[in-house]
């Protein structure tokens, strides 16, 4: 259980970055996962009456504030045709609507979390976040800093021609995912992240070449084959690592078609 | 600290604690039909709408709704006894603890969505759990609803 002693509407990103430089305060996002920690701290920081809910076009893409929740990216028609409909299908699975009501995309991909499907599409699609004081980082190498102090402001998406697909394996709907693939084909390469390995998602292009002649069930094939032996997987009660090893090979083959099929 | 916001349409201000859960606070102020069920935001039984959305109140801090509109079952009879009865009818309801956050998340389904469909019912329902039912007698008790209201809207324009 969450505790906390003060808790404060920051009321500029300079003062929440200020509060959360010491270690006893938190930034909160949505609070779902936060909540579930066994933690007592000292005061929590509310980014809530800063302005970033709000998704809106920019020069090159589209720009996501911290504090937009998951249903915000499910329901939004630019992200939709940006993506295909693979951002509605990233989030649909996760619990449900009142549950996406809360959650943020700060939050999801502050934390980085080995389950989370938005940072699964999110590293495909190119994403790079914002933030208050460190500036613009790609969300690749985001992913693999330790936690810093410092305000997930935005994210930004680039506009970029191509397919994207998105692709889950659970046990049950509304679980967390056993796996999570995303791939997005574009004119220079595809981008294929694999998560919920149950590590963090990762990113993957094709540096041997497969698909040099097109995506077809052959090449789509060699690289699933490729993809499923550089990953690393692990296993915990959903499945095990073989297993997972498995699904990705049938994830990213189907996913490569689906943006073959779409096009 | 102080509390000032909006539940089920009457200005509501106290003194609460920094940490306290919205469902804490609207089952403190006279909503007992906010149930405490998982609170690890999963089963839905906590739904209140903030703000016209619905919310899980077992992972809302009662701070961040100040100066927003709360609403509960207590404040929404009317809204919900279009359509309980036709769940009733199906069985559905059976031991009743899932039934005001599945009845405020089909309100906000209805106010979202007057026409859903089977799966558009199935998916904007999936967070909340009933350990009765099996989903099916639910879903067919507001598929009842929604024909029934097609049926009336019909005559009358007939």
């Amino acid at each position: 259980m969450l505790t906390f002693k003060q808790y404060v509407r920051a009321q500029s990103l300079d003062e929440a970055c200020d509060l959360c430089q010491k270690r006893s305060n938190l930034v909160l996002g949505g609070m779902l996962w936060l909540k579930m920690e066994d933690r007592a701290v000292n005061t929590v920081i509310d980014l809530s009456d800063l302005g970033l809910g709000t998704i809106e076009p920019v020069e090159g893409g589209w720009r996501i504030g911290a504090m937009a929740t998951l249903r915000d990216l499910e329901l939004h028609p630019g992200l939709a045709a940006l993506t295909g409909g693979a951002m509605a299908e990233s989030v649909r699975h996760i619990v449900g609507v009142q549950f996406r009501n809360l959650a943020t995309v700060g939050g999801s991909l502050y934390g980085r979390f080995g389950f989370s499907d938005v940072l699964t599409l999110f590293l495909a699609l190119g994403a790079v976040v914002h933030l208050h004081k460190g500036g613009d980082v790609p969300l690749e190498e985001y992913v693999t800093r330790p936690y810093e102090r410092d305000i997930l402001t935005h994210v930004f998406l680039p506009d970029q021609p191509g397919r994207t697909a998105y692709l889950a394996q659970r046990n049950i709907s509304t679980d967390f995912p056993v796996l999570t693939c995303a791939v997005a084909l574009r004119p220079e390469g595809v981008r294929c992240a694999i998560g919920a390995r149950p590590m963090k998602a990762s990113l993957l292009t094709d540096e041997a070449g497969l698909l040099s002649g097109g995506v077809t069930p052959e090449s789509a094939a060699a690289f699933a084959e490729f993809a499923a032996g550089r990953m690393t997987f692990g296993s915990n009660l959903r499945a095990s690592a073989e297993y997972r090893r498995e699904i990705c090979k049938v994830l990213v083959r189907r996913a490569l078609l689906a943006c073959k099929e779409d096009v | 600290m102080e509390l000032q916001l909006t539940l089920n349409g009457r200005p509501v201000r106290a003194s609460i604690e920094p940490d306290t859960l919205l469902i804490d606070f609207v089952r403190a102020h006279g909503c007992p039909s906010v149930k405490r069920g998982c609170e690890t935001s999963n089963c839905g039984l906590c739904t209140v709408l903030l703000d016209g959305k619905p919310v899980l109140s077992c992972s809302v801090l009662a701070a961040r709704a100040a100066g927003h509109s709360v609403q509960t079952l207590e404040g929404l009879q009317a809204e919900a006894e279009e359509f309980v009865g036709f769940i009733a009818d199906q069985g559905a309801e059976q031991c009743g603890f899932c039934n005001p956050g599945y009845v405020m998340n089909t309100i906000a389904l209805l106010r979202e969505n007057p026409d859903p469909s089977d799966d558009e019912i199935r998916a904007y329902l999936a967070g909340n759990l009933c350990r009765c039912s099996g989903y099916e007698g639910q879903l067919r008790g507001i598929r009842a609803f929604l024909n029934a209201k097609k049926a009336k809207e019909a005559s009358t324009n007939g």
